[in-house]
């Protein structure tokens, strides 16, 4: 069961992400990044996790992407020029090594993420430590990381003051 | 016998599936009668008299109506996406009602071993799911304005886009402060937790504590819903129809649907929250739905009232509204809750 | 039976997909989309760690990168705007003028 519904989710993920990068309309994009974050929801709640899956719908689905949504929206993006979107055109000899670069770095690291981690498998049971508890995620939030949450909303703040400012009109 | 219980135990859960969905349809077909009848009267008329005692077959007659007629797109519309905008309307105006709870534990007068809950899944975060399920709804809308490739559309879509995700913070923090009152965010466990009375007499219902968090719930559930005096998406003396002025036939009929589910749903959600749910006197617990019907149709009721009295705003007055007032009514309210929860308990 | 390991792969290629969108693909809007997967692979590795070690850090951390996409999702498409008021274009090729 678990098997089935992991590989289905991440099928999806895989997928929609793909095409979000593949297809060259900003609007299917967007719709496309909501399929994939929903996928990922479902993976939150398979590892235990619903308050996260819960987050991850109201923040990313419901608010970033409604946000993206409303851009694409107000500027009426029109789609790339088919031209520039053959690859070898527009990665130039640094990009390409740049690329090549990057893919070996991740290869590496995943490689050796997983020989260390050599089969490891969830613990599972009724003795298995609880992280789906709604109440620990904020006791943890709230006294340990308590600072960095005090720093995550000073952030917002700037971010809501640098986001209007940049995109207001300009006076005359 | 042993082996076949379970079993029984997941037909009636799949029967309550059936039951909760065909419900919602109804109460979608029922809401459209009363919101003409009230409205005829309210406007001293008679309304639908024709088809069925008192016109209460014209939804049904409508629905059929709109079955024979063409399904129509315009020409430069993106085909998918036009498609695609009214199933996720109507799907995320359903999947908000599964967690709702609308009754004691039953079974079924002795049918099954196990009694199982009247509500179609009891999570533990079911007040979220709530909330996220209704910001997913914003997509239908917005998907409908875009997708339909004219200009009214899209003012419609852009308007309630901007409408729900202002609204939608009040709405959260009148949610909070419900939470942090019943520490739990499942609804059956915050149902459960308003049993009881003060003085022998008053329910200990949080309508009572949370007035002004019921008031603010309430409003910006009228404008989460996108229902007069809030309907801008579809302001008709300005945008035509709004978002679905280029549907047609059953996808126009889909939206309608939507629109009436999500007045049910926000309505279920706030009896459940502030009304106590299927708690009340006199009734014997196992007929709590009849309460908790009666208290969604109150609201509802109220619903179709304020659209047929009040005038509709202007649309820098809502958002002045909804960001200048409400919103800190919202966070005055959380304040003086967790305050309240802190000193008094 | 689904393992650590599984996650980890999953997320590796989320976060390959994404950096290749931030790479290849020339518009701003789809530049962010991608940076949006790749944080999302990120969260998923974290989320799926901190249920192998059985503690709640990997889904705290998780709300910190959403709280910093959010902002950087407002103040990136403020300035997807405001770009786009000056050029009429979405090529990131075509803001070049500071370059010499």
């Amino acid at each position: 069961m678990d098997v089935a519904v992991f590989y289905i989710f991440g099928a999806i993920a895989v997928l929609a992400s793909l095409f979000v990068v593949a297809q060259g309309n900003p609007m299917h994009s967007v719709m496309l990044l909501i399929t994939s974050f929903g996928a990922l929801a479902g993976l939150y709640v398979l590892l235990d996790a619903p308050f996260t899956a819960v987050t991850q719908i109201i923040i990313y689905a419901g608010a970033i992407m409604v946000l993206f949504l409303f851009v694409v929206m107000l500027l009426n993006i029109p789609r790339e020029d088919p031209v520039q979107r053959t690859a070898s055109a527009l990665l130039g000899p640094t990009g390409m090594r740049m690329g090549v670069l990057l893919s070996v770095v991740l290869g590496v690291e995943v490689v050796w993420a997983m020989s260390r981690m050599a089969g490891a498998g969830f613990s599972e049971g009724p003795s298995a430590p609880s992280v789906s508890s709604v109440a620990g995620i904020g006791g943890e939030l709230f006294t340990r990381h308590a600072f960095a949450f005090e720093a995550t909303s000073v952030l917002i703040l700037v971010a809501m003051v640098g986001a209007v400012v940049l995109a207001r009109k300009e006076q005359p | 016998m042993m082996r076949y219980l379970p079993s029984a135990t997941i037909l009636a859960q799949l029967g309550l599936i059936f039951v909760i969905f065909n419900m919602l349809v109804l109460s979608a077909a029922f809401m459209v009668w009363l919101e003409r009848k009230v409205c005829a009267y309210i406007q001293d008329r008679h309304g639908p008299n024709r088809v069925g005692y008192e016109g209460s077959l014209q939804p049904f007659a409508d629905v059929i109506k709109l079955l024979f007629k063409e399904q129509l797109r315009p020409k430069a519309a993106d085909a998918f996406l036009f498609a695609l905008a009214p199933l996720v309307s109507t799907t995320a105006a359903f999947a908000a009602f599964s967690v709702v709870p609308f009754g004691t534990q039953t079974t079924l007068f002795g049918l099954l071993d196990e009694p199982i809950p009247l509500q179609i899944t009891d999570v533990n975060v079911a007040v979220l799911v709530v909330f996220a399920i209704t910001s997913m709804g914003i997509y239908g809308i917005v998907l409908a304005g875009w997708a339909s490739n004219s200009k009214y559309s899209l003012l419609g879509g852009l308007r309630s886009s901007a409408q729900m995700i202002s609204y939608e913070l009040s709405y959260g923090l009148a949610l909070a402060a419900v939470i942090m009152m019943a520490g739990s965010l499942s609804l059956r466990e915050i149902v459960l937790h308003q049993s009881g009375t003060w003085f022998g007499v008053i329910p200990r219902w949080y309508i009572i504590p949370q007035f002004f968090g019921f008031l603010i719930f309430l409003t910006a559930g009228v404008a989460e819903t996108n229902r007069a005096p809030f309907d801008f998406p579809e302001a008709e003396q300005e945008l035509v129809a709004g978002y679905h002025t280029e549907y047609s036939s059953m996808s126009f009929a889909m939206f309608f649907l939507a629109e009436y589910v999500n007045m049910v749903t926000v309505s279920a959600v706030a009896t459940s929250l502030y009304l106590g749910g299927w708690l009340g006197p006199f009734l014997p617990d196992w007929l709590g739905w009849v309460w908790f019907l009666v208290k969604v149709f109150l609201i509802l009721f109220f619903y179709v009232w304020m659209r047929w009295t009040l005038p509709r705003y202007r649309y820098d007055q809502l958002m002045e509204f909804g960001w200048k007032f409400l919103l800190p009514a919202a966070v005055v309210n959380l304040f003086v809750t967790a305050a309240m929860v802190l000193w008094i308990g | 039976m689904i393992g650590l390991n599984h996650y980890l792969i999953l997320s590796g290629l989320l976060f390959a997909i994404g950096t290749a969108g931030v790479f290849v693909r020339r518009n701003l809007i789809t530049v962010l989309l991608s940076i949006e997967i790749m944080l999302n692979a990120v969260n998923l590795t974290f989320v799926a760690v901190g249920r192998y070690r059985g503690n709640v850090d990997g889904q705290i951390i998780t709300f910190f990168v959403m709280t910093v996409a959010a902002a950087e999702a407002a103040v990136g498409l403020a300035l997807v705007i405001s770009l786009f008021r000056h050029r009429e274009t979405l090529n990131p090729d075509a803001f070049t003028s500071l370059k010499w």
